[in-house]
């Protein structure tokens, strides 16, 4: 049974047309090592007995033209899905089921995957280590008591620790691809607007995307090829020609230019980081693509715009969390004091701390100095990129500043944890694609990634650069299953 | 810049999130290390720059005005906190 797991999207794709496996195998191949990966805490609702049913449903009747025939596939639990309960993370969410499915997941089961379950995730996805889960942390495959990331952690734990073949994740600030760095794993972030945010609780509208999660770079790009639509329903989703991402597939990059931006140094940053850095700068110069030095002059203006913009957008869509249609409610005395108590009670320490932020920089007296100035200065790291674009194709910059740290280590200040997002956050504000590639490992045997930045729309030219570094990079995640007794 | 313990007193009424004031007093280091960190962007020189407002710069398109989920009304009742057939029921407002 274990093998079945091993196997990458594409081959359990291959196996199932080929019928040398049927759905039902499959799905309780995953179901029995999630049964035995409890310690992980990678989900927070199991559908498993829906999801038995399901696959066999599908054997007696199987479509083999779909791209995920009869695949299982547990989401972040930010996905709303019509009849199964989705939190979010919080307690505020706690037992709200949603009477409607997201236009994301939606797709994923037309095409014949099958939901296992929702996946643990950071509070609203607030967090870089999944800590600020109402369902408590989740663990790092690679180690024990090492977080996976976050927001979207129990999703990179579980496509770590082959407890689902594939995922899918949301972004606002490095939420997939730092997740997906900390696990050895490989994370797409695509253009704004690419991914229907239509069924998505909402965390930052301006900045949320949705986006795969997988062991590799071919599998991200059949699931990127399934999710991505231009939809109705949101009215920021962009109607443009989408590539079949996995069909076009190819590992020939020769003649890309690649900007390397002299901006990512910064102060601190660890050699290891440095070393794969250069290490990544070889792997695509051996594909044959060219390496020009270029400049986003206002990078280190990224994460604070970051967070007057999120927290600001956060405040405004989280007043729906008021105790009265659903959700949590606490007593109150009167109306007033029911919604004090509800949003007090209901919504964890990190989430206040963020909607309290949005209240003050759009208050009045504080909209100019705050909110108006972090827009002007994402207009700047917008026109950073713009330029960049003109001499290069795609840029390669490191994904995360250091490699999963233990839990606990950060939470008493959230400003260092916010540093973890300093290289992820200026492709979100930029409205840009971006990837992140498994690369390499630091001392203590821990993965490292590398991230790859697109021109917008151009998912399948930074695929294709992830495609060609991952046969030069031969990754290997060192997984003991230790959490397997 | 500094955030006092009236000002948290004061967003957490816009907020509608009440807290004590252990809570409060730590949220006045939270805020003030992070606002620390955000007065950065006073360095930049911003007066001639068009605010970004929405990164996909397109015309909002429209669509018919037609009821797509239908029969749904039980199902969403019994989201509500407060069990009742037919309304969503909130504290007395109204003496």
């Amino acid at each position: 049974m274990s093998e079945i797991t091993k196997q990458s999207l594409t081959e359990l794709v291959e196996s199932i047309k080929n019928k040398k496996l049927s759905s039902s195998e499959v799905t309780k191949a995953f179901i029995e090592r999630s049964e035995k990966s409890k310690v992980l805490n990678a989900f927070i609702t199991e559908d498993f007995t829906s999801a038995l049913d399901k696959a066999k449903k599908f054997d007696q009747k199987p479509n083999l033209d779909l791209k995920l025939p009869g695949i299982p596939m547990a989401v972040k639990d930010l996905f709303c899905t019509k009849n199964v309960k989705t939190t979010a993370g919080s307690k505020i969410l706690n037992n709200f089921v949603p009477t409607y499915e997201s236009t994301v997941t939606e797709n994923i089961w037309s095409e014949g995957a099958i939901l296992l379950g929702k996946l643990n995730c950071d509070e609203f996805a607030m967090g870089s280590s999944n800590e600020t889960s109402f369902f408590g942390n989740v663990q790092n495959p690679i180690d024990k008591n090492l977080v996976p990331g976050g927001s979207s952690g129990g999703s990179a734990s579980a496509v770590a620790g082959q407890l689902t073949p594939i995922t899918i994740g949301t972004d606002t600030g490095g939420s997939i691809r730092q997740p997906a760095s900390f696990t050895g794993t490989v994370g797409l972030k695509p253009t704004y607007g690419s991914c229907s945010r239509y069924g998505i609780v909402a965390f930052a509208s301006s900045l949320d995307q949705a986006g795969p999660m997988a062991q590799n770079v071919k599998d991200c790009a059949l699931l990127q090829e399934v999710i991505s639509s231009f939809d109705a329903k949101d009215s920021t989703s962009i109607d443009f020609k989408r590539s079949h991402y996995s069909k076009d597939l190819t590992n020939n990059i020769k003649g890309k230019k690649i900007g390397i931006p002299k901006e990512y140094r910064v102060d601190g940053m660890p050699k290891e980081i440095e070393d794969l850095w250069q290490k990544g700068i070889e792997y695509v110069r051996d594909c044959g693509a060219e390496i020009i030095n270029i400049s986003l002059p206002h990078t280190s203006y990224a994460l604070p715009t970051y967070y007057i913009v999120a927290p600001a957008e956060a405040s405004s869509n989280l007043a729906r969390y008021d105790g009265v249609k659903y959700g949590y409610r606490a007593n109150g005395e009167n109306l007033i004091d029911m919604y004090e108590k509800t949003r007090s009670e209901g919504f964890g320490a990190e989430v206040q701390r963020r909607i309290m932020i949005g209240t003050y920089v759009l208050s009045s007296g504080y909209y100019d100095a705050y909110y108006l100035k972090a827009q002007k200065v994402r207009r700047l790291i917008k026109n950073d990129f713009d330029e960049a674009y003109k001499k290069v194709d795609a840029i390669l910059t490191p994904s995360t500043p250091s490699s999963a740290f233990k839990i606990g280590e950060k939470t008493n200040d959230p400003v260092s944890m916010y540093l973890n997002d300093i290289f992820t956050v200026p492709v979100n504000l930029a409205g840009l694609p971006g990837i992140s590639i498994p690369a390499g490992h630091d001392a203590k045997g821990y993965p490292l990634g590398l991230q790859i930045i697109g021109k917008a729309f151009d998912e399948q030219n930074i695929l294709n650069i992830a495609f060609a570094m991952e046969e030069k990079i031969n990754f290997k995640n060192k997984i003991t299953d230790w959490w397997i007794k | 810049m500094s955030i006092d313990l009236k000002t948290i007193k004061h967003i957490s009424k816009l907020s509608r999130i009440s807290v004590d004031e252990q809570r409060a007093k730590k949220l006045v280091g939270d805020l003030n290390s992070i606002f620390d960190f955000i007065e950065k962007l006073n360095e930049l020189k911003t007066e001639n720059v068009k605010p970004l407002t929405s990164i996909a710069e397109t015309t909002l398109k429209l669509r018919s005005d037609e009821v797509q989920s239908k029969n749904i009304r039980e199902q969403i009742i019994k989201n509500s906190p407060q069990d009742n057939e037919d309304y969503f029921v909130v504290p007395k407002v109204i003496e």
